[in-house]
């Protein structure tokens, strides 16, 4: 039985881009612990030769014509951004140098 | 003037003769959840005054002669993941708080076209994690059977707001059994259609191969009203199926006659089932083969392996789906952050409460490189068998009949601290969901003064066949017309 650890739950969590607090990181361990202990039960079940299913209603992926249609406007799209500059998101600088 | 228990078909003959207006109805239905909203918080916004306009709005077409559909000045309450233009969507998470949506779920606009009235959005289990409706940040909602009890998860304040009366439809959305179970919990009828037969668009997603929107009412005959309306391909919702809709309320025959029903013997099987839940339904499933129906024992062998796999598959979706939340778009940002960076992992950690945290973990984590196939190919894996058990069963019956759940309303806080347990409470739903076949929940009576649900399950595509059968059933029986003391 996999054991997770608390460096695994934080490198997990960077890559679920969280922050855990310590305790929050202890309790997320144990938690993840016996969630997977519980999974586990699926290993009783031979699956060597069967095809996984993604989707259980088979449709084929549907195309259409590309054609220009209406859109939302793009004052409306920033309208529920924390901060925006005009029509443009505005966030902290993801490069080193120019102000953001 | 209706009673507040009427349902929708009641309410349009009672529009439709002019005994109610729609006005009187949703001012009915405002006033009922301003009365009851502190003993259940099951409505979370209300529209208010712009409910009563629509519903002016609906009485004036109905005066020139011009009624778009049966529902048209009917009220209907949404469940707080579906989007409407102008009107706020929490998920019932911090990191949605002052989100207003710039368009119209795709439900929503087909409620719009028929003429029904939003009243507002109901309290949910926050992004519809969860089966008690106490992970939110509106406060937990409360079972009008019982105000200490749950009304079950994730779409509980849509079926209290049924069960109590407020309004006589609602919509839910289940992944894992989020409209069937608290449905049984609270004595109303729920309906989870075929995957794709509802379109998502609009629909805040949790676990894209498994979310389906569907309708709660307090009979199957009001079920099949609504699905009607919303039910049809979308092509924004790129699983929606293209096939027409039936009318499903002109096949209300009450003919059950010849139909074959299967009783999957591991579900009347499994330990810590409650008994007299397992009786009620037995006793349920003798109506209809009283009634004409066959009953026959079919076998769902893999039943038990369908809560970890559809949990493993649920939350990698979800850990995917929740990344849109990064603080820039919309939704919360952290104050203070000096980087991108800390502003996604601040927003997203001061935004999502410890249930959504777990699951984003887990999901992540089942993922990540190493154990993609340990952990989620093995559960799309069981999907296959699971999918081929109810291919088998129903080589030998029409539809499939099992409790909803196998107990009636927890405590409130009974599960919370325990995951594994609050998750097992889906053992009898999820199996639907993984395979997308619709399931129905019915009440089928009361034990210790609580709602029971008894749960049909039916081939793809076939909600005309599942709604009749409910429909007969309540034809012969009276469970879905008793209503919660407190508010009767």
């Amino acid at each position: 039985m996999t054991k997770i650890s608390a460096d695994q739950v934080t490198y997990i969590a960077g890559l679920a881009r969280l922050s855990l607090d310590p305790d929050e990181v202890d309790r997320m361990a144990r938690d993840m612990d016996r969630i997977l202990e519980w999974v586990a039960t699926l290993e009783e079940l031979d699956t060597s030769d069967i095809t996984p299913t993604a989707h259980a209603i088979e449709l084929e992926t549907p195309v259409r014509e590309d054609e220009a249609a209406p859109a939302l406007d793009p004052e409306v799209a920033v309208s529920n951004a924390p901060r925006h500059v005009g029509t443009a998101f505005s966030v902290p600088k993801v490069l080193e140098g120019e102000e953001g | 003037m209706v009673d507040a228990f009427a349902g929708l078909v009641e309410q349009r003959d009672a529009l439709a003769s002019g005994s109610c207006s729609s006005r009187e109805l949703v001012d009915a239905a405002l006033e009922r959840h301003a009365a009851t909203h502190v003993r259940l918080n099951a409505v979370v916004h209300s529209r208010g005054e712009r409910a009563q306009r629509d519903a002016d709005e609906a009485d004036a077409r109905r005066a020139s002669g011009k009624v778009l559909s049966a529902l048209d000045g009917v009220a209907i309450v949404l469940k707080d993941n579906m989007v409407m233009r102008g009107e706020p969507t929490t998920c019932s998470s911090r990191i949605l708080e002052g989100y207003s949506s710039p368009f119209d779920a795709c439900v929503v606009e087909r409620l719009q076209a028929a003429g029904a009235v939003v009243l507002g959005a109901a309290n949910m289990d926050e992004f519809a994690m969860g089966s008690s409706t106490e992970n939110t940040i509106h406060g937990v909602a409360h079972n009008p059977w019982d105000l200490e009890r749950t009304c079950g998860g994730s779409s509980g304040g849509s079926a209290a707001s049924v069960s109590a009366g407020i309004v006589g439809g609602a919509l839910g959305s289940d992944t894992g059994g989020s409209i069937r179970q608290p449905a049984s919990f609270c004595g109303v009828t729920g309906l989870k259609p075929t995957y794709g037969r509802v379109s998502r668009w609009g629909l805040v997603a949790f676990a894209s191969s498994l979310d389906q929107i569907g309708t709660f009412t307090h009979s199957a005959a009001d079920a099949a009203l609504l699905l009607e309306t919303i039910a049809g391909h979308d092509p924004r919702d790129s699983t929606s199926i293209p096939e027409p809709v039936p009318q499903y309320s002109e096949g209300l025959d009450g003919d059950v006659e010849g139909l074959t029903i299967g009783l999957p013997k591991e579900y009347f099987d499994v330990s810590g089932g409650d008994p007299e839940v397992l009786e009620r339904v037995r006793a349920g499933v003798a109506d209809l083969e009283a009634a004409g129906a066959k009953v026959v024992e079919v076998s769902l062998p893999r039943t038990r392996y369908g809560v970890p796999a559809y949990y493993l598959i649920a939350n990698a979706e979800a850990s995917s789906n929740l990344a849109r939340f990064d603080g820039a778009r919309y939704g919360r940002r952290a104050e203070g952050v000096a980087d991108y960076q800390q502003m996604y992992e601040r927003s997203r950690s001061e935004g999502f409460g410890d249930e959504v945290k777990r699951r984003i973990m887990l999901g992540t984590y089942v993922l990540s490189a190493g154990y993609f196939d340990a952990y989620y190919k093995k559960a799309q894996q069981v999907r296959t068998l699971l999918r081929d058990d109810f291919d088998a069963a129903f080589s030998q019956c029409d539809v499939i009949a099992t409790p909803t759940s196998p107990e009636t309303a927890f405590a409130l806080g009974e599960k919370i601290d325990d995951p594994v347990s609050m998750y097992l409470s889906d053992i009898y739903t999820v199996s639907a969901n993984l395979a997308g076949i619709p399931g129905i929940s019915v009440p089928c009576g009361l034990t210790g003064g609580l709602p029971v649900g008894l749960q049909l399950l039916g081939r793809v595509l076939d909600e005309g066949r599942l709604l009749r059968v409910a429909d007969a059933y309540q034809r012969r029986t009276d469970h879905h017309l008793v209503h919660p003391p407190e508010f009767a």
